[in-house]
């Protein structure tokens, strides 16, 4: 099938289209990343915070009907595969962008997507707190409040970029998933070029440069992690 | 003054109603040192969260200085626990903090000025011994330092009372004792009441005033730990006084022999064999049923109990040679205790 993909011939018809279009494809998908991820943290961070205080052992107990609402909404959000979600949430793209095609438009799936990914992440990294350091600031007088501001997070900090880097890697596929609907970067070019010309090579680089930025991502992630852990004796 | 009236606690489970404590009655008087001592799942640290309300008894009230803590609300509960902090066993540090900043932890939940915190916090950590460590995390500290870091930020926000849950248990015979020193030395300097949870009886012979004993979540005996350890009258007593077994080192009646138990509360350790010398001056032979001393610095602490041969008069001989030395308990044993 991917006959011809390394001639000569296609190498020399790939490069005007690597040399021009590639750089901006990447900025593209890069920033397209990093704002999705963050607007996934901005809501998914207090969604986290409050599925674990919630709880009915937590420190800030909410009624049940509320906690098993949130965790249904949650779960419902997770399920829809992205390539629906993305189409189901054009309306919603319309009224925040004011189209449904293009490299921003494509934040707004990106981010409902990833919120209840990021929030399901943040309640991992939270639970993994020991609770006698949760006992030990509410005998100190801790309220709810300053032990989620003071104790939970700050303590969990280690553990929540960990998982903040693996939300990033996986919002940097689902963003080249979203160049099926006109979104930008190297999503788009992989499949404009690889599957709907034939174009493979361009396609086997678009996904070796994915694979590239995963890789940073991750690696930067693991460093940020481990340097802000002060559990690790130094 | 911190007085239990009729405390019990009720856990609900899956396999039915598990009862904790029932009816703790306990004063512990200002500024003393009070321990409370059981085996694991006596109900020790239920008793001491019911203190600050990290439980709250299911009967029964406890007022400290007069005022029932379990009316108050939320807030002026948050309040009350500035006055009666609390250290662990596993410490409970916060560990992404420097051992300044966790002294200073509750002194920020308080609203202190933050320059006005760290000079505070400065001075608790030269207080307890370490003032050089206040810049390292708590991961590099040894299991001592780490106590000694809990008990700067338990003592932060000028406490009236300070819970002890199992503080030592975490740590080797040394370092419990340094820290079993500290502790002592700031109940002398402050004032300030402290209780101490522990399973070891050696820490309440070291440090406590006054003990009670809790076995299956009721207080069984309570007392001087001078009383109560010389003269055990409970199973959960003997048990803790003699860990093997009474009746193993108990001979039967018609032995003749009468039993003396020696408690040493930190007796200065010498040289000279005190029962050998005690057989060399007073020819009084002492057969040794058990013993479980240990000495600590120069001090001995732990107790032994001595088999006597003789009248009234031997054992009387021997009770006054051995307590001539200070710090030396010296009580007869009864068979019918």
């Amino acid at each position: 099938m991917f006959n011809g993909a390394f001639t000569m011939e296609s190498l020399q018809d790939a490069l005007p289209i690597l040399l021009n279009e590639f750089p901006l494809a990447v900025w593209e998908t890069v920033y397209v990343t990093i704002l999705s991820t963050a607007f996934a943290i901005v809501i998914g961070l207090p969604l986290g915070v409050l599925l674990v205080a919630g709880d009915k052992n937590g420190v800030l107990p909410l009624n049940k009907g509320v906690m098993s609402a949130l965790g249904v909404i949650i779960n419902l959000l997770r399920s829809v595969p992205f390539l629906i979600l993305m189409i189901l949430v054009f309306p919603l793209t319309r009224l925040i962008v004011g189209t449904t095609v293009g490299t921003v438009a494509s934040i707004v799936p990106l981010v409902i997507a990833a919120f209840p990914f990021v929030a399901r992440l943040v309640e991992s990294s939270l639970r993994e707190l020991d609770p006698n350091i949760i006992e030990a600031a509410q005998s100190m007088g801790a309220s709810p409040a300053q032990i989620i501001m003071k104790v939970m997070i700050p303590e969990s900090v280690p553990s929540l970029i960990s998982n903040f880097t693996i939300a990033i890697t996986t919002i940097l596929g689902y963003s080249a998933m979203s160049g099926i609907i006109g979104g930008g970067g190297l999503g788009k070019i992989a499949i404009n070029y690889g599957y709907y010309r034939y174009k493979y090579l361009i396609m086997f680089v678009a996904v070796i440069l994915l694979i590239v930025l995963v890789q940073i991502f991750q690696t930067v992630g693991d460093k940020w992690a481990a340097r802000s852990d002060k559990r690790l004796k130094r | 003054m911190i007085e239990l009236k009729h405390v019990s606690k009720r856990f609900t489970t899956a396999d039915g109603t598990v009862e904790a404590l029932t009816d703790v009655n306990l004063t512990i008087r200002d500024g003393e040192i009070y321990g409370i001592i059981g085996m694991s799942g006596a109900g020790k640290s239920t008793l001491v969260r019911c203190v600050n309300m990290l439980e709250r008894p299911s009967d029964g009230s406890v007022e400290i200085d007069g005022r029932d803590i379990g009316a108050l609300s939320e807030a002026e509960l948050r309040n009350v626990r500035r006055s009666v902090t609390m250290i662990f066993q596993g410490f409970n540090l916060l560990m992404q903090r420097t051992c300044l900043k966790n002294v200073c932890f509750p002194l920020e939940l308080a609203g202190m000025k933050r320059h006005e915190a760290r000079a505070r916090a400065m001075e608790l950590l030269a207080t307890v011994g370490l003032p050089d460590k206040a810049n390292s995390y708590p991961a590099q500290l040894s299991g001592g330092q780490k106590q000694r870091v809990a008990i700067a930020r338990a003592l932060a926000t000028d406490p009236k009372v300070l819970l002890c849950d199992e503080a030592t248990s975490a740590l080797d015979p040394k370092t419990t004792h340094s820290i079993l020193e500290l502790i002592r030395r700031i109940n002398r300097e402050t004032g300030i009441t402290v209780i101490i949870i522990t399973h070891q009886m050696s820490v309440i012979e070291e440090t406590c005033d006054r003990v009670a004993i809790l076995d299956n979540g009721v207080v069984v005996e309570e007392g001087e730990v001078g009383t109560v350890f010389a003269n055990p009258r409970s199973d959960a007593a003997r048990r803790l006084v003699f860990p093997d077994g009474a009746e193993a080192v108990l001979p039967g009646e018609d032995s003749g022999e009468r039993r003396l138990r020696v408690v040493f509360n930190g007796a200065k350790a010498t040289k000279t064999p005190l029962i050998t010398q005690m057989a060399i001056d007073r020819n009084i032979a002492a057969n040794i049923l058990s013993a479980s001393t240990r000495c600590i610095g120069d001090k001995v602490f732990g107790n032994m109990l001595l088999g006597i041969a003789g009248g009234d008069e031997t054992v009387a001989d021997a009770a006054a040679y051995l307590t001539s030395v200070a710090d030396v308990v010296v009580e007869e044993v009864k068979n019918d205790v």
